[in-house]
């Protein structure tokens, strides 16, 4: 890297949405500016305030939808009257728009157009039904397809990748993993007071699990509900800072975490993927990622990875190198990525658990690894080693279309 | 003639009213399913929805749209099939909004009943007037060519009546849903002597398209439902008379420990003043008199009843659905007050609620609340456990509601012994599907 790269100050908003006990769906709830106000306010707050920032990006996917509202960079003098004048973006690339929004800021700290930029995600969803939301969802694939495409478009991709993989290591031994995943996210998410499972309190996961059996003529052929991830409102927000960047906003290098490495890949969305089972994206960004940082999975010590569904998490493992091809669901079902784990994935519920707003998810990951990093993770601290000081982030936007992977060590 | 024939030329009598818009509701979707089907491809379906008042059909418009909205957002993955070759629908919305047109497509909704002279069934939900309802399907069936068939939702008229009336012999069928027709899922099936095999079996058919639960009820006044209800709701108003006397308060007070026992202690949904005032203090008279020529060996008569009707208290529900107040004052969910029939006034709760609670006596700590356990497996053990101890505890609340429950039974045991049920089964499935109670009537639990 021609230059060092840091972030700091990452907030999120409460992931709000069905698991949360103040959700109401029929009640009047705050939206959009609420929520990029709040994160916005959050991290200017550990950063010196708005007159540090040079530059802001907003990471969303569908407000224009979701929210009848387009053109947010506009917004972002909402969170302090001091950004007015300043320059600001948003970027979209469906679930990664966060992770795009991310590396927006990285690429002005490395063009020196920017010293501190303020790197937003933000998506409320819940103003439609989850039929409907559906609907708008599916545009993060190619929109030939939505004719075709099942009534829940993406749960029915996902379900045809799980098809596939059950039919290649067998449906026990997937479903083992699989359900191993969602127990995870649970146990994880009890633990981080933003989290849409914070409150989650089944005292029997794996049992809940398995008697919600895939039901193709209620839901899709290969997953269940537990399988999915959130319809979540919420955002994230995080400082991206150069050196000089840092000490503007008085902060010390130890309270930050540094980008050693980075890959933004993308997949031509109009093709079906080679191989069902196989995250082809995630694997060569991550792979990328890591060639860029100069290290090997075996020094990464926590990944946070896009769980939009169970399926998407075991498959990662094997993209990432973790597990054999075809061996992901033992892996994941041996316990391996639970936060006690050789490799603690989603320490804070991942977007199974925590939520997903589908715009802020890329920048609550970078959030996440930041926090346990720099031990700022509170009951969902992990213990990091010495040597294993690297932290990874993988978002993915579409069926492994538009995908981010960012190698972070502790600043 | 198929049951997809007999479904393409169909009329609801009084399609505006509360039962009749939700067979409305549900006849349209029905036939707008049929009309989806491959097989159906260009075969026309009407449904006619008859109405005297055209405020009250313009409102059922709206209330068909809502509903087959909801309707539709459960069932677009078998939407997104049927609508497969039109290409200009791709999103869910947009199928779902066409779904919609084409359920209220099938509707013409109108005030006039010459529409019924091309049925070939007509349902009739008019309210329950026996001259009424002859005087209406004996205008269709000498006007209509068709032989139509004839759903009729009478509560309590005798079915064999109005088919020698009308002169229909065979032709009808007594068809009762319970209220809300779109969300209960009994409907009582009354056969009278001469009713065909075939409009029997069209009945099932169509019950089963409907995810309706039938239970077959003999054709005597009041049915099972309301043959049930209406002495339930007799022993309610006789015990919170007796007790008034007993303990020498105001009747109010009365009112107010009846409903009371009739909810907590006998773990129903609502207690049984609340269920006069749902349904209506008027309908309940008028079912009342319409019941008791037919019987001969009790009075089917309530003095009380009277009274309220000439005070002007009459309960039933606004056409919004919100409670109106009878013998209770509501406020949304809230009972907030009782009336007075000597003062005729409604008294606050709050003035004499620890006073009779107190006289009631406590629950023993094995109470349940009826939503608790409505939806529980396990919920005969648990309710077995705490009649069991009601039964030992001695309080007054514990006896009323003792005796309440053999009189229950005792209801439900005559109405087979009468041939009215022609088993113990079909009384209790009547009021644990119909009334939502979370056991049948004819039970072991108060012995």
């Amino acid at each position: 890297m021609r230059r060092k790269v840091y972030m700091t100050g990452g907030y999120n908003t409460v992931s709000m949405g069905t698991g949360r006990s103040e959700f109401h769906p029929k009640k009047p709830r705050p939206g959009l500016e609420h929520y990029i106000e709040e994160a916005g306010k959050g991290t200017l707050a550990q950063i010196g305030g708005a007159d540090n920032v040079d530059e802001g990006v907003i990471g969303n996917f569908m407000a224009a939808r979701f929210n009848k509202q387009a053109n947010l960079p506009g917004f972002l003098p909402t969170i302090d009257d001091k950004l007015q004048w300043k320059p600001a973006t948003s970027v979209e690339g469906a679930c990664g728009s966060g992770g795009l929004a991310l590396m927006s800021g990285i690429k002005s700290v490395l063009a020196e157009t920017g010293e501190v930029v303020l790197s937003l995600g933000v998506e409320v969803q819940n103003t439609v039904k989850a039929i409907y939301g559906a609907d708008i969802l599916a545009g993060a694939g190619w929109y030939k397809n939505r004719k075709s495409g099942h009534a829940y478009f993406f749960p029915g991709q996902f379900s045809d990748r799980a098809g596939a993989y059950y039919e290649k290591v067998g449906y026990d031994r997937a479903r083992a993993g699989m359900r191993r995943w969602f127990r995870n996210a649970m146990e994880n998410a009890r633990l981080d007071e933003t989290a849409q499972e914070h409150q989650n309190k089944l005292a029997d996961p794996d049992a809940l699990y398995d008697r919600l059996k895939p039901n193709g003529a209620a839901f899709v052929d290969n997953l269940n509900v537990l399988d999915c991830s959130k319809v979540s409102d919420g955002a994230s927000a995080i400082a991206i800072c150069s050196e000089e960047g840092l000490k503007r906003i008085g902060v010390d290098k130890k309270d930050a975490v540094e980008v050693v490495g980075f890959a933004q890949v993308v997949r031509n969305i109009t093709n079906f993927p080679e191989d069902l089972t196989e995250l082809q994206t995630i694997k060569k960004a991550a792979h990328q990622a890591m060639a860029d940082a100069g290290i090997t999975i075996e020094q990464v010590g926590t990944i946070e990875t896009h769980d939009c569904f169970s399926i998407a998490g075991v498959l990662a493992t094997e993209a990432l190198g973790l597990a054999k091809n075809g061996e992901g669901c033992d892996y994941v079902a041996a316990g391996n990525t639970a936060r006690d784990g050789a490799m603690p994935m989603n320490t804070t519920g991942g977007l199974i658990g925590w939520g997903h707003p589908t715009g802020a998810t890329g920048v609550h990951q970078a959030v996440t690894i930041w926090q346990q990093l720099t031990g700022k993770a509170g009951l969902a601290q992990i213990s990091m080693s010495d040597d294993r000081p690297y932290g990874m982030t993988i978002n993915m936007g579409g069926d492994d279309v538009t995908v981010i992977a960012i190698v972070y060590k502790r600043g | 003639m198929t049951y997809e024939d007999r479904l393409q030329n169909v009329s609801v009598l009084g399609a505006a009213g509360k039962m009749g818009s939700g067979i409305l509701l549900l006849t349209a979707v029905e036939m707008a399913d049929l009309s989806l089907l491959p097989e159906n491809k260009g075969k026309s379906f009407v449904l006619n929805a008859i109405d005297v008042s055209p405020e009250g059909l313009s409102g059922l418009m709206r209330y068909l749209r809502d509903q087959v909205r909801k309707v539709a957002e459960k069932k677009t993955v078998w939407l997104r099939q049927m609508y497969a070759d039109r290409d200009d629908l791709v999103e869910n919305y947009e199928i779902i909004d066409e779904y919609i047109f084409d359920v209220l497509n099938v509707v013409r909704p109108v005030t006039t009943m010459t529409a019924a002279y091309n049925s070939h069934l007509v349902f009739e939900a008019v309210s329950e007037n026996r001259a009424l309802k002859v005087k209406l399907l004996t205008d269709i069936d000498t006007n209509n060519g068709n032989n139509p068939w004839y759903f009729t939702n009478t509560s309590s008229v005798p079915i064999g009546l109005i088919e020698s009336e009308a002169n229909l012999e065979g032709r009808v069928i007594g068809f009762h849903f319970y209220n809300p027709p779109a969300v209960q899922r009994l409907v009582e099936l009354i056969k009278t002597d001469k009713t065909t095999a075939d409009v029997v079996e069209f009945a099932h058919n169509y019950a089963k398209k409907l995810r309706k639960i039938i239970v077959p009820s003999n054709d005597f006044a009041g049915f099972i439902g309301n043959g049930h209800f209406m002495r339930d709701a007799l022993h309610g108003m006789k015990e919170a008379e007796a007790l008034a006397v007993e303990k020498n308060m105001p009747l109010y007070k009365a009112i107010y420990m009846i409903n009371k026992v009739t909810q907590d202690y006998l773990v129903r949904p609502m207690g049984i003043f609340q269920l006069i005032d749902y349904v209506g203090v008027d309908v309940v008279q008028f079912i009342l008199g319409v019941m008791n020529p037919f019987v001969t060996d009790e009075e089917l008569h309530s003095d009380l009843l009277d009274k309220l009707m000439l005070q002007g208290v009459k309960g039933g529900q606004k056409s919004s659905g919100a409670q109106k107040d009878g013998f209770l004052k509501y406020k949304g969910a809230h009972v907030t007050s009782i009336w007075d029939i000597h003062k005729q006034t409604y008294v606050d709760i709050d003035e004499f609620k620890d006073e009779c609670d107190e006289m009631l006596g406590d629950l023993p700590d094995s109470a349940v609340a009826w939503k608790s356990i409505v939806r529980n497996k396990k919920k005969d053990a648990i309710l077995a456990a705490f009649f069991n101890d009601l039964k030992g505890s001695g309080t007054l609340g514990a006896a009323t509601a003792v005796k309440y429950g053999v009189r229950s039974k005792e209801i439900g045991e005559k109405l087979v012994a009468d041939a009215v049920a022609d088993e113990i089964d079909h009384v209790n499935t009547v009021m644990l599907t119909g009334f939502f109670h979370a056991y049948g009537p004819v039970n072991n639990f108060f012995e």
